[in-house]
């Protein structure tokens, strides 16, 4: 990074700070209902599961942040969650957990 | 001839007082309108018409057009022709997608005009639209196949890889032929739909001549150099469970058929089977071909990534199968679904003035069954390469199961309930 810039990259910095994980929602205001509808597939429209894979929808946040977590780590054995789990970011997994909590 | 636009087609549904009341004008609905045209109702199509929707509460008015009346699933068919499942446990009707709104139409499309932004049907009739979804499926390349080129030959020597009536008749070849005959699938080179299909396809038919025929063979002629998909846990399959029943030949392309003796014709040899079952090539169905977006080798249709638009024409969006790949993307329904749900984001976006999001990331799991009961796995995860423009699969994301188990049979089946009802399901 060149001096001059500096003064600007750590501005954005500290607006980026301030906000916490609400700038990357910023981008795009339906960035954690995109990202959620990416699990739909096996878990269900919105996370209600038809029935034998789990059911996301009104989980709370940090439960199934948690488990994610455990996934990625390798702490909580799967089949294949292990694996998916490892393709999205900390701040993913945090805008999916809120989103499917905030499911009925 | 008779025309509907967005005002007719909210007359033909119900008015738009009803549908708002079915999905609420609560914070955060999309302030799009206009009306979509979805061409195809499999697991891209389907699942667009009801994202679109869901995701706009009613304020966009969606007409899927699907030549089919009920949807015919390819993942899991494979369990029809071993004969552990019927045609009517892999079909599913469009009703769920009546109940979101959907305006369903049966018919044939045959023109698109993408300067009029209309579509013609065969009965005669023209859509117009505001912007359109192609999810057309393959279509196969008869012409590479002279032997093959003829609808006689097409009934005897059968495909099976657009689930339907092929399906059961390919089950029905297979019961009728006597124990101790060869029963060769031939493999295309790739990209085709379904990377684990033929081998999935082997394996469970293996499963039932072990059963029922013992002394029967199997017989993969691959045109690849090797297995394209999920290598090491076939390969194992087969040598244990299957010895002496499947016989795996890589390099093996198909040049031609001699459909009335049944025979494979190879570069150096000829193969005769008592059920041959040819995979032809295959290139974006014959919609996309006609209306100018299968720009990358005449075969398939390059898009923009970030919103599924098509590079060809713009104000198409194509999905699925039809679509020429992202590196090392499959061609599968899971990924047909993933791109739907990107590219009904996109579009919603679009109709209200809004850029696509500029972070699109999908998804995908295949699971393959080896017998009646134990499943194998291939998952990835693919994000958004701002640089390059396409998706890559994330490193360190994504694998395979480590050994053929029960588990994954059951979420298998599991896996089907659930995305048929994302793409078909009416509201919950």
């Amino acid at each position: 990074m060149k001096l001059r810039s500096a003064p600007v990259a750590l501005t954005t910095l500290a607006a980026a700070l301030a906000l916490g994980s609400s700038s990357v929602q910023a981008a795009d205001p339906n960035l954690a209902r995109n990202l959620a509808a990416t699990c739909a597939n096996c878990h269900g429209t919105n996370g209600k599961s038809q029935g034998g894979i789990e059911p996301l929808a009104g989980v709370e946040k940090e439960r199934l942040l948690t488990k994610l977590r455990d996934f990625r780590s390798g702490a909580k054995p799967a089949t294949i969650m292990h694996q998916i789990s490892k393709g999205y970011s900390e701040e993913q997994l945090d805008m999916i957990a809120g989103w499917f909590a905030a499911q009925k | 001839m008779t025309r509907f636009d967005r005002r007719e087609f909210l007359r033909a549904t119900g008015a738009a007082g009803l549908l708002a009341g079915l999905y609420g004008c609560g914070a955060g609905a999309s302030k799009a309108s206009g009306h979509v045209v979805v061409i195809g109702g499999g697991y891209g199509g389907a699942t667009a018409a009801k994202y679109l929707r869901l995701w706009s509460r009613g304020g966009v008015a969606v007409t899927l057009i699907e030549r089919n009346a009920q949807f015919v699933s390819c993942p899991i068919s494979n369990l029809v022709v071993a004969g552990t499942r019927t045609l009517a446990d892999i079909t599913v009707g469009y009703e769920g997608l009546k109940k979101h709104g959907v305006k369903v139409v049966q018919g044939d499309v045959v023109g698109i005009d993408a300067d009029k932004r209309n579509v013609r049907l065969a009965n005669g009739d023209a859509v117009s639209y505001d912007r359109l979804v192609v999810a057309p499926g393959i279509d196969f390349m008869y012409e590479g196949l002279p032997g093959l080129n003829s609808a006689g030959a097409q009934e005897s020597i059968l495909h099976a890889w657009k689930a339907g009536p092929q399906t059961v008749a390919l089950r029905k070849q297979l019961e009728a032929m006597p124990d101790g005959g060869t029963y060769a699938i031939c493999i295309p080179k790739a990209p085709y739909r379904c990377p684990p299909g033929p081998y999935e396809r082997a394996s469970v038919i293996a499963w039932y001549f072990k059963q029922q025929k013992p002394k029967s063979r199997v017989l993969i002629l691959d045109a690849n150099e090797d297995v394209v998909s999920k290598k090491g846990l076939f390969m194992k399959v087969w040598g244990d469970a299957y010895k002496g029943i499947v016989e795996y030949r890589p390099q093996s392309e198909l040049r031609d058929v001699d459909a009335a003796n049944r025979t494979a014709i190879l570069e150096f040899d000829k193969v005769k089977a008592d059920v041959l079952n040819v995979v032809p090539a295959q290139r974006a169905g014959a919609i996309a071909q006609q209306a100018g977006l299968a720009n990358v080798n005449q075969r398939w249709c390059g898009i923009d990534w970030m919103s599924m638009e098509s590079t060809a024409v713009k104000g198409i969006h194509v999905l699925g199968d039809a679509t020429f790949p992202a590196p090392t993307m499959p061609k599968s329904g899971h990924m047909a679904n993933q791109h739907a749900k990107l590219a009904a984001a996109a579009i919603l976006n679009m109709l209200s003035g809004q850029p696509p999001s500029d972070q699109p990331l999908v998804m995908n799991t295949c699971y393959s069954f080896v017998d009646d009961k134990r499943v194998i796995h291939v998952s990835s995860v693919h994000a958004y390469d701002a640089p390059n423009k396409t998706l890559q699969p994330v490193k360190g994301a994504g694998g395979l199961s480590s050994e053929p188990n029960e588990v994954e049979g059951k979420v298998a089946l599991a896996w089907a309930k659930n995305i048929w009802a994302d793409m078909l399901g009416g509201p919950a």
